[in-house]
């Protein structure tokens, strides 16, 4: 090389003053290896000695572990420290959302429901509108806290029971909500949470008029379908497939969207559902856990499958899943991918069981039809269940403020903190996870819950090193991770 | 415009005949004309391209190419005339050029029929890149910003793209806004790319004051050359450049700046592509552009090629990684100065046509080929050393 260039040696010799170490956790990942994570949820892989030469200072400069760590902002030597800025920068975009609270405000339009689902939370078989309808000034109210928001998005969710038993109301929050918004200009958006079983086509044309988009349920195959979900005709299947077509005729194919709920009759037939949701044309689905609330604790539904028996149902169908897609079939599982967006991009989640601090209050909110507010979904369902712990005010009786400063909303935000949690704060898969004070008030009789007990604990680690494991061993689920991970 | 140019041109020379000078004069840039029914009120500022008779009066210079010597004797009596070798006979109307008399020079600064104009606003640099193509000079050189701004109110308003280049455009400073702020006036609707190492945006307030312009079309089209810190500063030869270059980015970045990162693809930097790609995903998803380009043989590329050539067939798989990679995380790539025939077929959604016109060739073994007017071909200086993987596609 001419003289007048100075050698790679010297660029590097500035390296041989050690290095320091940045802020990291580790957890071991299988009997090879250990998960070596930063504050923004990167990954490094490490053997064991590997690890120890780390710690201890003894890594060399030159070896493929010190420049993967240096890349990923695990260390810092006398040769660059933008490390810190870029790090700071990361830790800003994940928790952005912070600043956007409460963007997602449920409407409890009427607890009635002529299904009688024995997992459902919540729902009354009754003819009683006045008992269990939200009224037009309870709606009002609610409308008056949902532009308090900062949020600059705002979703407003119709929920039950069945919210197209009470329809006119429906129709009243969305203009009502669309008047307000021509001085707030906020980015809003309406969903419907519905069975799709009463549909019309006056309810389908002013959904279209309005953009609303529709979530329904879909629990698989024709007879798991209507044995989870009972009503009158045993035919609730056949009306969501048709709600379903007639749904996306009217408004589109990407407006509406299925979820399914996990019972002990599902476990033995992932692969059937996975099938019923491509059979329909979904481009992906949602493998859920059951939730440990409403007459699922009642009936014992909860209590009849544990975490274990859960996760070798989703991790067959993640492996299904991941079949059709190497043969050529594009097909998400959204828990996954979600999962996979904390751990391969720079940004947050919005999901609301995988944030920290907690979604409760700050990421959605509750009005109930009787105008108590509650902290999320399944703090209502704790409450019909006579638990009101996360009941945060009532919309004739608190203002904005009140309500989301009151102590029944702070105190689970700020003791659940992921972060700072005992064993969380030591787990390389917290950046992944997130706080669930609901959760473990319902199992564990407190916000912080005790993890080695914790289903939610149990359930999401499991998922997490498969991920990883996923992750490092095979290229091709590297690439449609990637894809799920960025869409 | 967009037709295949084949041969590079020549854009500069010392070797310029004058007629009716007086050879003290200072240098002076001037717009070519070739309309003979000019009016007399703009002839006085322009230089008539005279090629045939009949020879419209009075143009303030007529350039002549040397095989049309013979028309010399026919011009106005007292009027000014150079004449240029034939190398130059695609100077076109509204094409800009500066006369040098005391050296006999001529350098073309600008092609209103190109969509490659670039304007190099210093030959100072804080780099000493192992493959520079425009190896730095320290000179003063301050006289070219006064040039620029002359020059720039004379190019075509319709002009599609310009860019600023060096050395390093920023070591200008406040000389550097003016001609953004020239451009912009002038301007309005040409898209402005400004090559630079982005170092000086580390300083907040240059970046704040560079966002002041308020450039409707602007780019700054920045080089990160390796996720680590030690292998940047090596390719640039300076220390500490890895570390001021991305806080400069951010600079520019927090103030609502568009960013292009560039990367030169050869030895140093081949290897540890698809480490970059993560980086720049995890770091810098919020950059506009991400080009990843081949290596120009020429200034000091020259000079190290035994530590920068690697035939490109040889890194098709770090490349792809890299560009899969960005992709999926929807940025938006682009991969500059690759011939179709050694670029991995899934890649060639992301190849561009980036080569200047005036140094972009083909070689004997594209003669044949197909796909010529798709790909990007080679910089004229790839005679040095090019892939042994070049083949043409035959149908």
């Amino acid at each position: 090389m001419a003289s007048k260039f100075r050698s790679l040696d010297s660029y590097e010799a500035t390296i041989s003053y050690g290095y320091r170490l940045l802020p990291f956790k580790f957890t071991a990942l299988d009997e090879s290896e250990y998960a070596l994570t930063n504050y923004v949820g990167q990954v490094t892989l490490l053997d064991l000695d590997t690890l120890a030469n780390f710690v201890h200072h003894t890594l060399p400069s030159n070896s493929e572990a010190y420049k993967a760590l240096k890349s990923r902002h695990f260390l810092l030597d006398s040769d660059s420290d933008v490390a810190i800025d870029l790090l700071g920068l990361k830790m800003r975009t994940r928790l952005a959302r912070l600043k956007e609270f409460t963007s997602l405000h449920m409407f409890v339009v009427s607890l009635r429901c002529e299904h009688s689902c024995p997992y459902c939370q919540v729902s009354r078989q009754s003819d009683d509108r006045k008992a269990f309808d939200m009224s037009t000034a309870t709606a009002d109210k609610a409308l008056g806290l949902v532009f308090r928001s900062p949020s600059s998005s705002i979703k407003i969710e119709f929920q039950g029971g069945e919210p197209m038993l009470n329809f006119e109301l429906v129709q009243y929050i969305v203009e009502r909500a669309e008047a307000i918004n021509r001085t707030e200009h906020r980015d809003l958006q309406f969903v419907i949470a519905t069975n799709l079983a009463m549909v019309t086509d006056d309810i389908l044309t002013f959904c279209k008029d309005h953009e609303i988009l529709i979530s329904t349920s879909l629990d698989g195959p024709p007879d798991l379908h209507n044995q989870n979900r009972p009503r009158s005709g045993r035919n609730s299947y056949e009306k969501a497939v048709e709600g379903i077509q007639r749904a996306r005729d009217a408004l589109g194919r990407d407006r509406v969207s299925a979820l399914m709920t996990t019972t002990q009759a599902s476990l033995s037939r992932g692969r059937e559902i996975i099938d019923e949701y491509l059979r329909l044309g979904f481009e992906g689905i949602f493998l859920r856990p059951l939730s440990p609330y409403g007459f699922a604790i009642k009936t014992r539904t909860y209590a009849a499958y544990d975490t274990d028996q859960w996760l070798t149902f989703y991790f067959d169908g993640l492996d299904y899943i991941m079949e059709l897609n190497r043969g050529g079939v594009p097909f998400r599982e959204h828990y996954a991918a979600i999962i996979l967006g904390k751990m391969l991009t720079p940004f947050g989640t919005g999901y609301v069981d995988l944030r920290s601090p907690a979604g409760i209050g700050v990421a959605a909110i509750v009005y109930n039809y009787d105008g108590d507010v509650y902290a999320s979904d399944e703090s209502r369902m704790l409450a019909e269940m006579g638990d009101k712990t996360f009941r945060i005010g009532n919309v004739h009786e608190n203002s904005w403020e009140e309500i989301m400063t009151s102590d029944s909303l702070l105190t689970p935000l700020a003791e659940s903190f992921a972060e700072s949690a005992p064993m969380c704060s030591d787990c390389a898969f917290e950046p992944f996870c997130g706080a669930d004070p609901v959760f473990h008030h319902a199992t564990q009789g407190d916000y912080l819950g005790h993890k080695p007990t914790s289903a939610f604990c149990r359930r999401n680690m499991a998922i997490f090193r498969r991920l990883i494991i996923m992750l490092r061993d095979d290229e091709s689920a590297r690439s449609i991770f990637l894809q799920w991970a960025n869409s | 415009m967009g037709q295949l140019v084949t041969t590079a041109l020549k854009l500069g020379g010392s070797n310029i005949e004058l007629v009716g000078f007086d050879e003290t004069r200072e240098p002076f840039i001037i717009l070519l004309s070739s309309a003979a029914q000019l009016p007399q009120a703009l002839r006085s500022q322009r230089a008539y391209l005279l090629r045939s008779e009949p020879i419209p009066p009075v143009f303030a210079l007529y350039v002549v190419l040397d095989r049309d010597r013979a028309l010399l004797k026919r011009i106005p009596a007292e009027s000014r005339a150079v004449v240029i070798p034939d190398d130059y006979d695609y100077l076109a109307d509204g094409d800009i050029v500066r006369i040098n008399s005391n050296r006999h020079s001529i350098r073309v600064l600008y092609r209103k029929q190109s969509r490659h104009n670039a304007i190099l606003v210093t030959e100072r640099c804080n780099h000493y890149c192992l493959m520079c193509s425009q190896p730095p000079r320290d000179i003063d050189d301050s006289w070219i910003v006064p040039e620029t701004l002359a020059a720039i109110p004379l190019m075509d308003r319709e002009t599609e793209s310009l860019t600023i280049t060096g050395g390093e455009p920023t070591l200008l400073g406040e000389d550097l806004l003016r001609i953004l702020r020239a451009s912009k006036n002038w301007l309005p609707s040409t898209s402005m790319h400004i090559l630079s190492n982005g170092r000086r945006f580390a300083d907040e307030r240059f970046a704040r004051q560079y966002a002041g312009v308020a450039h409707p079309d602007l780019m700054v089209g920045i080089p990160i050359y390796s996720d680590l810190s030690t292998i940047h500063d090596y390719v640039v030869q300076s220390d500490g450049a890895f570390d001021e270059t991305l806080r400069g980015i951010l600079n520019l970045k927090r103030y609502g700046q568009r960013v292009e990162v560039r990367v030169v693809l050869h030895k140093q930097t081949y290897e540890r592509l698809p480490q970059l790609a993560e980086f720049i995903a995890r770091n810098l998803l919020f950059v506009d552009h991400v080009a990843l380009m081949g290596l120009e043989m020429t200034g000091f590329t020259k000079a190290n090629l035994n530590e920068l050539w690697i035939d490109p067939y040889d890194y098709q798989p770090q490349l792809r990684a890299a560009v899969h990679l960005l992709d999926a995380y929807q940025m938006n790539v682009s991969i500059y100065n690759h011939q179709l025939c050694v670029l991995d077929p899934l890649l060639w959604r992301f190849a561009r046509k980036s080569i200047s016109d005036w140094k972009n060739e083909y070689m004997p073994e594209c003669e044949a080929c197909v796909k010529q007017t798709e790909c990007g071909g080679f910089f004229s200086s790839a005679k040095v050393r090019y892939s042994e993987h070049i083949q043409p596609f035959i149908k």
